[in-house]
């Protein structure tokens, strides 16, 4: 089964990290990754720029309405995902268990949905 | 200050703008670039003295800044935020082409002003990026904390960087949805300038005149209708200016004001600006507002105004725009051209919706037309509605005003 791990942290944590901290922890996803690969665990996966440069867009009326910012203003922001191929959900919680900013943030797993067959 | 200080200060304020606007383009960043301006600008003050001006002061400017905004990109390459910035190839020199040079300038209004940034970072940033501004003016101008304005500013340049804004005028199938959010940014700079020209805050910079300035430009570069209409309202609202307020900075509504203090040589001009925006079909409701200003403009006394034709334009911009602002203008339009009677009709058909009954004005329009229609009660129960809901002083001095009037008329 497919599974998304979304990725939400306070951005304030990461911006009060020194250059070394956060150099260290981008080694540590990438290692995270690779591990993840092997297994054949990893589908895809994207680490995302701060929500400060999110752009929201909605379509009201056929009228594209673009906005700055989330959708959501939250506590925790997203700040990546995984597509992860996992047998269960007990397994893809335990892979999500071992992305590194689950330590401090916190890691939304949801099964994917696939749509219906074309008409 | 010597001869030729004067001279590099006169041309820093003639072409810092589009020096600035050329190099956001070529070194592809806004900071870079905003410090490779400062830069250029020292080294002309330390060359030209010596050396004499060169006979394009804004291409020799240019390309000193873009050498060293190409040694600072280099110096930082390492950094991350400045990683996707490429190197350009040395030999190959900048072909300064001045029609790409014009067209900066539309590139620079058109990122300051795109719709992925919010409402007050787009003002600040296009008053300070394309006005010239500096952070406190624009601060002072929109009465707002320095470190908020600098904040928004910063903020902006950081998402135009992070997530790819790009730095180009939209192509003709883009246009038309991105025209208008540039326009509403100029005319919002235009409203917090004119709204305030009666007000207590003494500022240096004057708002309108930037607003009318920018929108002077833009009808230069991009010859739209709604360009031209815009420009042709500000310039017709604020040929008003001397007439609106009274010796003691109280608002002078449109009946009451003394018509030969307005300034005739503009509105000439915004009437001119208004022919070239109605050549353009269909009209747009920038064009239609300045219609409707060049109507009271072209009315000698109060009482010689078309309200027919003004209660006409006010339908085809509700047309355009069902908004309750322009439902109520319309109303009070279609009291003037029949009775009273007829304007609170259909101002009272719009009471059940939220938004106009907590404005302030809807209530100040409906006390207007029962003071005129002889209901002194009702006329005094509405502006005191309006007086509660009313913030500015100005404008509740004007109703208190208003209110006594009915008194002693009683």
């Amino acid at each position: 089964m497919k599974y998304v791990a979304l990725v939400y942290y306070q951005e304030s944590i990461i911006e009060a990290m020194s250059e070394q901290e956060w150099h260290d922890l981008n080694q540590e996803c990438i290692a995270g990754v690779e591990r993840l690969t092997e297994q054949g665990k990893f589908v895809t996966g994207q680490p995302l720029q701060p929500v400060d440069t999110a752009t929201t867009v909605r379509v009201r009326d056929g009228e594209v309405i673009i906005s700055d910012g989330p959708f959501a203003e939250t506590k925790e922001q997203l700040a990546g995902f995984y597509l992860l191929e996992a047998t269960d959900l007990n397994e893809a919680l335990q892979l999500a268990g071992r992305i590194p900013p689950a330590r401090f943030g916190s890691i939304e797993v949801r099964p994917a949905r696939e749509l219906p067959p074309k008409d | 200050m010597s001869a030729i200080d004067r001279q590099i200060e006169s041309i820093y304020r003639q072409h810092s703008r589009r020096v600035l606007a050329t190099l956001i383009r070529l070194v592809g960043d806004f900071t870079l670039a905003e410090e490779a301006m400062q830069e250029a600008f020292a080294a002309a003050v330390q060359q030209w003295p010596g050396e004499g001006v060169p006979d394009n002061p804004a291409a020799w400017l240019i390309r000193a800044g873009h050498r060293r905004g190409i040694d600072q990109i280099r110096r930082r390459q390492t950094a991350r935020q400045y990683a996707h910035l490429v190197v350009p190839d040395e030999a190959e020199a900048v072909e300064l082409d001045c029609e790409a040079i014009e067209d900066d300038q539309l590139r620079l209004l058109f990122t300051c002003c795109h719709p992925g940034l919010a409402m007050p970072a787009r003002v600040a940033l296009t008053l300070r990026e394309m006005c010239g501004l500096t952070t406190e003016q624009v601060a002072s101008a929109l009465l707002q904390k320095p470190t908020t304005v600098a904040q928004r500013i910063v903020r902006a340049k950081r998402k135009i960087r992070d997530a790819g804004i790009p730095y180009e005028v939209p192509g003709a199938d883009e246009l038309p949805e991105r025209l208008p959010g540039v326009l509403r940014v100029i005319y919002l700079v235009f409203n917090e300038g004119y709204s305030r020209s009666d007000g207590d805050a003494v500022v240096d910079v004057n708002l309108v005149a930037e607003a009318i300035r920018m929108a002077e430009s833009l009808a230069r570069l991009l010859p739209e209708g709604e360009v031209y209409g815009l420009l042709a309202l500000m310039l017709l609202h604020d040929a008003r200016r001397a007439a609106r307020a009274d010796a003691g900075g109280d608002l002078v509504t449109l009946d009451r004001q003394d018509r030969s203090r307005w300034d005739r040589a503009q509105i000439d001009v915004g009437v001119q600006w208004l022919e070239l925006a109605l050549a353009a079909t269909p009209a747009g409701p920038y064009t239609l507002q300045a219609s409707i200003a060049a109507e009271h403009a072209r009315a000698a006394r109060y009482e010689d105004t078309d309200w027919a034709r003004i209660v006409r334009l006010y339908e085809a911009l509700y047309r355009q725009q069902p908004s309750p602002v322009i439902a109520l203008n319309r109303a009070v339009a279609v009291a003037m051209r029949d009775t009273p009677a007829d304007g609170l009709r259909l101002l009272d058909a719009m009471t059940g919706q939220k938004e106009i009954v907590h404005y302030h004005l809807f209530h100040a329009a409906r006390a207007d037309l029962h003071r005129r229609a002889g209901d002194r009660d009702a006329a005094r129960h509405a502006y005191e509605r309006a007086l509660a809901l009313a913030v500015q002083g100005p404008e509740r001095r004007f109703l208190e005003r208003r209110l006594a009037e009915l008194d002693s008329s009683a």
